[in-house]
């Protein structure tokens, strides 16, 4: 073959996205349940799911949410923790309890055939956990010695280390989803039953299920199996929003001699799901860390070599949450990809995004929606998103238009709002020695330095 | 469930072979490719050599710019990845089906004209970006350095599968332009691929696009086969690592019989009752009664040449290795001499069945439909094998299992620790 001869092929226009038909039914009981049919397998997703969170955590209680959704499969009214593991693994399914920082899900992925035994566990588990003391204790020191674990692991240690600067020490997000060892060795299990009372009601809850389902034929068994739960108004669950601390050190590097990478760590707070700003958002940080030939990428990636890949995100949780961008780089490189992040993040609301980037990264995500909608569990997680932050009916069908009104202008209004370069916090787990002369030399903010473990 | 994906093959005249499959469910199309090269094909000093390839892959052809390859998909809205195995090489692109042409002919492009595009500044732009990959994965992760000590323990010198796919600094290093030619001209060659196509496609429109894109890719010499004996171990090998970690971890890996052979799927069933799930033996005595574990894992890691049987047990801050290693043994005696329950069998069979549909959800990516009618392809000769595949676990009996981990699990095995530095008292009793 002869080089640079041949071009890409023209492509057809593009097939149009079908999105999954959705229902909804508000049951007796006062929950919501929203049902998307699909037949091509005999597979079934279905998601119960609490609204509240570990955003309701004041940092006294950290990991009371994290703890609280384990608790939902160790024990209930008709199984103890064994019988119900033992139950549902021999259904061929999988019952996983984990809370985010804005819900707690109980999710089910189950073959069709044997839907019904696994509804039942699921309703189970949703309604009558029991809480046993020594299940509690397990769970508890279990997470203890995972968080001991966690301190030997750099990635993990940056993330929290970069939460707990950019957030301090009275904000939710400050403290880990999972808690820490101080706050969850004062957590006792009548505070985690009593957090989940609270919140456990049809009205602070929803059921999503996608897949080989009769719609018609299942809303009377959900109606059996959530009969006499209460309606409850939803228990007040956040923790107040302390403002974000900001007036952290600008620069953190947490000392781990003889590192042969520092992962870093690089963001500020950012906008709640809801933002007016999402769009843009989304679109320009796609073009900044969000795809393989982003901004960040490309540079510190393909272009220098200093790392296996960049990338940055807005974590959008319906009180806020952080702007990060993530990489681990040579440690020799520490300095530059700092200065290069700063630069980068800084210029998205400086200077417009070109035409042919904004193209390219809006044609990204467009055509790339039906990815998105491929599975039963993407479906159930689509579906739940609508429902948790309450993006309203018509959400995805009107997407693609959102992304495609995204324009340069907006992009980088949006982003002079909230990629401020000089409120980033910049955290860095490394070899100290070898990295803090040159970060102090960028100039960027004064440099901490601190012990690991 | 009688599953079947029915498909289309044929073969071009330069010996690509050709998989066709019609799954109209969503408006995508994944067009997936798996060369039949892996690291056990990698020459002495060059570990690492197949996978350092595989990112010059991602790097532009004759006619794709250096950075067009990704640029061009994903402005079309497609994603696209690529791994490296012992085994085999797979790339895939999962694109909006409209689109599919882009990616046969990048394919194509990069099947028949990749070296015009290999430049000494493409090679190290690369071999840096694998070296981070090796410094993120590997040396800076808890536990990271365990995989490439397994590996030496279990394989004698010249083995295929001695060496890691991410291979060592020493040799990525050395790594140079006449290596890449080389392997390009040995190995990435039309006979020596498997491509399929998948998804919301018609098959007679599509065989004439793959006949005119690929078809005048020149056909590659003959490939140099690998073998190697069995590799089995004449005693208990034992290991003991400091690292700097705060938990102790168990490894125990025995030799076993290679991916879809005899004893195959005995031994998934027996990973699932040992360590799969919380009703699993292992989880049940280590993790929830005796809360001396805080994770287990099992599993029979399915490869061409031999497997491996595999358990990872995690401890508690003071857990002694010699209480995890004496809980596997027990275990495993047990199922040697008395099988399994049938209530095992059926959990076992159930979760994996649920495990293969699932996987038939996603028509592209790694692990999706098209990736598994090609693994079929490779390693049973022959894609449409769900079916037949699924059948094995419904043809294993309690008694079976039983029988094939007495005689592959009461064998030698190497057995690792890893202790927390300063902690090598928790090793104690774990002879070395």
């Amino acid at each position: 073959m002869r080089a640079g001869t041949a071009a890409p092929p023209r492509l057809p226009p593009p097939v149009p996205v079908r999105l999954p038909a959705v229902r909804s039914h508000r049951l007796g009981c006062g929950l919501q349940v929203v049902v998307a049919e699909r037949h091509d397998l005999p597979v079934v997703d279905a998601r119960l799911v609490f609204r509240s969170g570990a955003a309701g955590d004041p940092p006294a209680v950290a990991g009371r949410a994290f703890i609280a959704a384990r608790m939902l499969d160790q024990g209930t009214a008709a199984f103890t923790a064994t019988r119900l593991a033992d139950e549902i693994e021999t259904l061929g399914a999988s019952l996983e309890t984990h809370a985010g920082w804005d819900s707690t899900v109980v999710a089910l992925h189950v073959l069709a055939p044997r839907l019904d035994a696994a509804l039942r566990i699921l309703a189970e588990v949703g309604l009558r956990p029991t809480f046993p003391d020594d299940e509690f204790e397990r769970q508890r020191s279990e997470r203890i010695s995972a968080i001991t674990h966690e301190r030997h692991d750099p990635a993990t240690l940056a993330g929290k280390t970069f939460a707990a600067a950019v957030y301090g020490p009275r904000h939710p997000f400050g403290a880990p989803l999972g808690g820490t060892t101080e706050s969850l060795s004062s957590l006792g299990v009548a505070d985690v039953q009593q957090y989940h009372r609270q919140r456990a009601a049809a009205g602070n809850a929803f059921l999503v299920i996608a897949g080989d389902v009769d719609g018609d034929a299942l809303v009377p068994a959900l109606e059996d199996l959530f009969d006499g739960w209460g309606e409850m108004p939803p228990g007040d669950a956040s923790a107040g929003q302390a403002d974000a601390n900001g007036g952290g050190p600008a620069v953190i590097v947490v000392d781990r001699p003889g590192a042969p990478q520092s992962e870093l760590r690089i963001g500020l707070p950012g906008p709640p799901r809801r933002t007016d700003d999402y769009f843009p958002l989304l679109v320009g940080n796609t073009i900044l860390g969000g795809a393989f030939t982003s901004r960040l990428n490309i540079l510190l990636r393909e272009e220098k070599g200093y790392t296996y890949g960049a990338g940055t995100r807005f974590a959008f949780r319906s009180g806020g949450g952080p702007f990060l961008a993530s990489t681990a780089v040579f440690t020799g490189a520490t300095a530059d990809a700092v200065h290069d992040i700063v630069r980068e993040v800084g210029r998205m609301g400086r200077e417009a995004v070109s035409l042919e980037e904004l193209d390219r990264a809006r044609r990204y995500l467009t055509l790339g929606l039906p990815q998105h909608f491929e599975t039963t569990g993407d479906v159930a997680e689509r579906l739940g998103e609508v429902e948790l932050f309450g993006l309203g009916a018509g959400y995805h069908e009107g997407w693609v238009a959102q992304v495609e009104a995204v324009t340069a202008e907006s992009v980088a209004d949006a982003s002079a709002r909230w990629l401020r370069p000089d409120a980033l916090t910049v955290v860095v787990v490394g070899d100290a020695e070898v990295v803090v002369g040159d970060l102090e030399r960028l100039g960027t903010g004064e440099v901490h330095v601190r012990a690991s473990g | 469930m009688g599953i079947t994906l029915p498909c289309e093959r044929f073969i071009l005249d330069n010996g690509l072979r050709v998989i066709l499959h019609e799954d109209p469910r969503a408006p995508l199309v994944a067009v997936n490719l798996w060369y039949h090269v892996g690291s056990k094909d990698e020459v002495p000093g060059r570990t690492g050599f197949a996978h350092l390839f595989e990112h010059l892959m991602f790097e532009g052809s004759a006619n794709v710019p250096a950075g067009s390859f990704d640029a061009l998909l994903e402005e079309a809205g497609a994603t696209n990845n690529g791994s490296t195995a012992a085994d085999r090489t797979n790339y895939w692109e999962l694109l909006p089906a409209h689109a599919l042409d882009l990616a046969l002919w990048l394919e194509a492009d990069r099947m028949g004209g990749l070296m015009p595009a290999i430049t000494p500044e493409r090679l190290d732009a690369q071999r840096d970006v694998v070296m981070n990959e090796r410094r993120q994965q590997y040396e800076n992760r808890p536990y990271g350095l365990v995989s490439e000590t397994l590996l030496a323990a279990l394989y004698a010198d010249g083995h295929p599968y001695r060496s890691p796919v991410i291979g060592s600094m020493a040799d990525l290093a050395a790594a140079n332009l006449d290596d890449v030619r080389h392997f390009c001209t040995t190995y990435y060659s039309p006979g020596n691929a498997s491509l399929v196509v998948a998804g919301d496609i018609d098959a007679g429109r599509v065989r004439a696009a793959v006949e005119r894109y690929f078809g005048g890719v020149a056909a590659g010499p003959p490939v140099p086969p690998v073998s190697a004996a069995p590799a089995s171990l004449d005693a208990d090998r034992r290991i003991v690592m400091e690292d700097d970690v705060s938990l102790p971890r168990l490894y125990m890996t025995w030799h076993s019989p290679p991916y879809l052979a005899a004893g195959d799927a005995e031994l998934d069933i027996a990973a699932d009752v040992l360590a799969h799930g919380r009703a699993s033996r292992l989880f049940r005595s280590l993790v929830y009664e005796r809360q001396v574990g805080l994770s287990v894992a099992a599993c029979q890691d399915g490869a061409l040449l031999g497997s491996t049987f595999d358990i990872t047990i995690t401890g508690r801050p003071d857990t002694r290795l010699a209480d995890l290693e004496a809980a596997v043994r027990d275990a495993i005696h047990d199922i040697a001499g008395n099988g399994i329950s049938d209530r095992e069998l059926e959990r076992a069979r159930n979760g994996i069945e649920t495990a293969v549909i699932d996987s038939l959800q996603s028509v592209g990516g790694f692990g999706g439909r098209a990736d598994r009618l090609n693994m079929y392809q490779f390693y049973a000769g022959s894609p449409d094998c769900v079916g037949a595949d699924l059948a094995r676990y419904d043809d294993a009996t309690a008694e079976a299992v039983g029988k094939v981990v007495h005689d592959w699990l009461l064998a030698p095995a190497v057995v690792l620790g890893v202790v927390p530095r300063g902690r090598t008292d928790l090793a104690d009793g774990h002879p070395r």
